[in-house]
């Protein structure tokens, strides 16, 4: 077992790309569900429409990088405006079935051939991050401490990224000391007693979702130019889910909470997966029980099993009020 | 009672004496159901509200006096809460339009009429649990600056009006002696002090009409006196209470004007005291045949439909605990 490796594999994950992107997303659905009660379950659709807009603008129109960045955003908006209109006058679980049906109708539509011209179908769509590393400071070669390390590109992409991760934390932490978010976390309780008190609750809710979905867009952009391509198979409902479970990990409501369940989350998942691998090539675990192509599989038990301890020793998450907990048991 | 009854509304409304005033200028009134009363605050005309092939309200006319504490009662399932509910917009109704201060609120939604001073709790209450009592207060407040996405990012946009709407909460908690809650999850409150809370909050809108679901629903004996006192005091205040009630003798105690639905519509209107001993009305709590010998069926259908409602009453108690 080399030791070094594995503890290097898992810090690269723990603060790199995966990280980077899926704390994007989970600060959005930490607004959006953490703050608001919105059950956004099509998170993914909202880094994908990011994600496409940026490269349908540049790839396919031909259009400047940075104009190309806020049709993505723009996109993220219209998304969240035209999922919001018709379903948060209604019960919280409708949003839910809407948008997770959403996130795959968008996926299904980009992946099929009719649409090949201008979102690539399967294949997706690449060379659209030009102009963001042509002013990327990093010269040519690796950078980091011991044996943890990344090329220029990527730590190109984790600065911005992770200078993102924190402005949002900023903003999530200014907005939500603020009146604006008491008036999101009382729409969580009960939002006809926020009504009855003359809040606009639907005006809220749509602030919030949209909110939440540029954020999440966000971390789509973040995605997409760490691979260099978009395709459509990478934002999978499952995208969301993980959010979902960084969220819950960290501590829903709480300002930093995506951020050490992104990393937990990422960490754990190439912990289990290197000391899986390394065991079988070690023959510690013999081929009769698992061989190296089961490691991908095993690893997100070892994640469920993780997360069912979570939820029994700590429902609370690692930064959430356990008070808080004890009051939905009254 | 004579000698109140000679006191001329305005008199003593000057001597600050509210009670009377509105015991006065309701003196006038003729006792019957949608009687026009001499400043209402709030008129409402053929509403209806129909549950499929239910009419849960049926109403012609009522109107409700400005500054005095009107109480609405009923049997269980006479259309009190779909009346409330339809009137804060919480509700559509099929038919009818109702005026507030003679503007016309028909189909607004609840935060509007809740602006224009027309604030309303709930039956079971609605304490934001996971809200501090202190944040519950000030979430009342109207106009907040802060309460907008770009001016909520800079602190000192709203950090003084916020000083002055916590200054203001806190002398709503220590009048409903909540103050020393202040910092507690409203979840942690007992039912009692979660209606105190919802009604102090209600307060913190600035209210001209409180519109309060059965204030003392699931209170313990000793915080109903206390309830009543604080309903009381929002009157001398000058603020116009309408509550919703099924407990006769609760009723007499602290309202003015008296109205009696029954099967979604109004069968009487008057002062308690002849409220109370109208023939209608108790007809409309006891069934009309309460003084007539029943036969054995119809007594035994009596019986079961006592039971029925008191194992309702059960449920709703141990819904209000939950």
């Amino acid at each position: 077992m080399n030791w070094d490796t594995i503890f290097s594999v898992s810090i690269e994950a723990a603060i790199g790309t995966n990280a980077v992107i899926y704390t994007l997303a989970a600060i959005g659905i930490n607004v959006q569900f953490g703050y608001t009660g919105l059950l956004n379950f099509g998170q993914a659709a909202f880094m994908a429409v990011g994600a496409y807009g940026l490269a349908v603008g540049v790839a396919t129109w031909g259009l400047n990088f940075w104009l190309s960045i806020c049709i993505g955003i723009a996109s993220a908006v219209a998304l969240a405006i035209i999922l919001g209109i018709p379903t948060l006058r209604l019960r919280a679980d409708y949003l839910a079935i809407v948008t997770i049906a959403a996130a795959e109708i968008f996926r299904i539509t980009v992946r099929t051939s009719n649409y090949r011209d201008v979102t690539g179908g399967t294949d997706g769509l690449q060379q659209f991050s030009g102009a963001f590393f042509d002013i990327n400071p990093y010269g040519k070669g690796q950078y980091g401490v011991g044996p943890v390390s990344f090329d220029d590109r990527t730590m190109w992409v984790l600065t911005v990224g992770w200078i993102l991760v924190a402005l949002c934390c900023l903003v999530v932490y200014l907005l939500m000391r603020s009146p604006w978010g008491r008036v999101l976390k009382a729409i969580r309780e009960d939002e006809d007693a926020v009504r009855s008190l003359g809040k606009n609750v639907f005006a809220y809710k749509m602030q919030s979702l949209i909110m939440g979905g540029v954020i999440g867009c966000l971390g789509g952009f973040i995605f997409a130019l760490s691979t260099g391509s978009v395709t459509p198979d990478s934002y999978a409902p499952e995208v969301t889910f993980f959010a979902y479970t960084i969220v819950i990990l960290g501590g829903a409501a709480r300002v930093l909470g995506p951020v050490v369940g992104a990393v937990i989350f990422w960490l754990f998942i190439q912990f289990s997966d290197q000391i899986l691998r390394q065991a079988i090539s070690a023959g510690y675990i013999p081929n009769s029980v698992m061989d190296t192509t089961q490691v991908g599989a095993v690893r997100f038990i070892l994640v469920g099993l993780g997360l069912m301890a979570l939820i029994i020793f700590r429902p609370q998450g690692i930064f959430g009020d356990k008070r808080e907990i004890a009051l939905d048991a009254r | 009672m004579h000698a109140e009854e000679t006191v001329s509304a305005a008199d003593a409304a000057l001597s600050g004496d509210r009670e009377a005033a509105a015991r006065a200028a309701l003196a006038t009134v003729d006792p019957v159901p949608g009687a026009a009363k001499p400043d209402p605050i709030l008129v409402a005309d053929r509403v209806m509200r129909r549950f499929g092939g239910l009419t849960a309200v049926d109403v012609e006319h009522v109107e409700v006096q400005r500054g005095s504490i009107t109480a609405l009662i009923g049997p269980n399932g006479a259309g009190k809460t779909t009346l409330f509910n339809l009137l804060t917009g919480f509700d559509d109704a099929n038919e009818g339009h109702w005026t507030f201060n003679g503007d016309r609120i028909t189909g607004l939604p609840p935060y509007r009429l809740a602006r224009r001073g027309m604030v309303r709790t709930f039956q079971l209450t609605k304490a934001l649990a996971k809200l501090s009592v202190i944040e519950n207060m000030r979430l009342g407040a109207q106009a907040q600056r802060g309460e907008r996405f770009l001016a909520a990012l800079i602190a000192s946009i709203w950090q003084p009006q916020e000083s002055e709407i916590t200054e203001r909460a806190d002398q709503l908690l220590e009048r409903f002696k909540l103050d020393r809650m202040r910092d507690e999850f409203a979840g942690e409150l007992s039912g009692g002090q979660r209606k105190l809370l919802e009604m102090a909050r209600a307060l913190m809108v600035g209210p001209e009409l409180v519109m309060l679901d059965e204030p003392m629903a699931g209170v313990n004996p000793a915080l109903t006196q206390s309830l009543l006192r604080h309903v009381k005091s929002l009157r001398d205040d000058g603020m116009t209470v309408l509550f919703v009630e099924h407990d006769m003798d609760m009723v007499c105690d602290i309202s003015d004007w008296v109205i009696v639905m029954a099967q979604g519509a109004i069968v009487a209107e008057g002062p308690p005291e002849k409220v109370m001993v109208n023939e209608t009305v108790i007809d409309a709590y006891l069934g009309s045949h309460h003084d007539t010998p029943l036969s054995e069926a119809e007594e035994e259908e009596q019986l079961a439909e006592a039971e029925a409602e008191l194992r309702e009453e059960i449920i709703e108690a141990e819904q209000e605990r939950a």
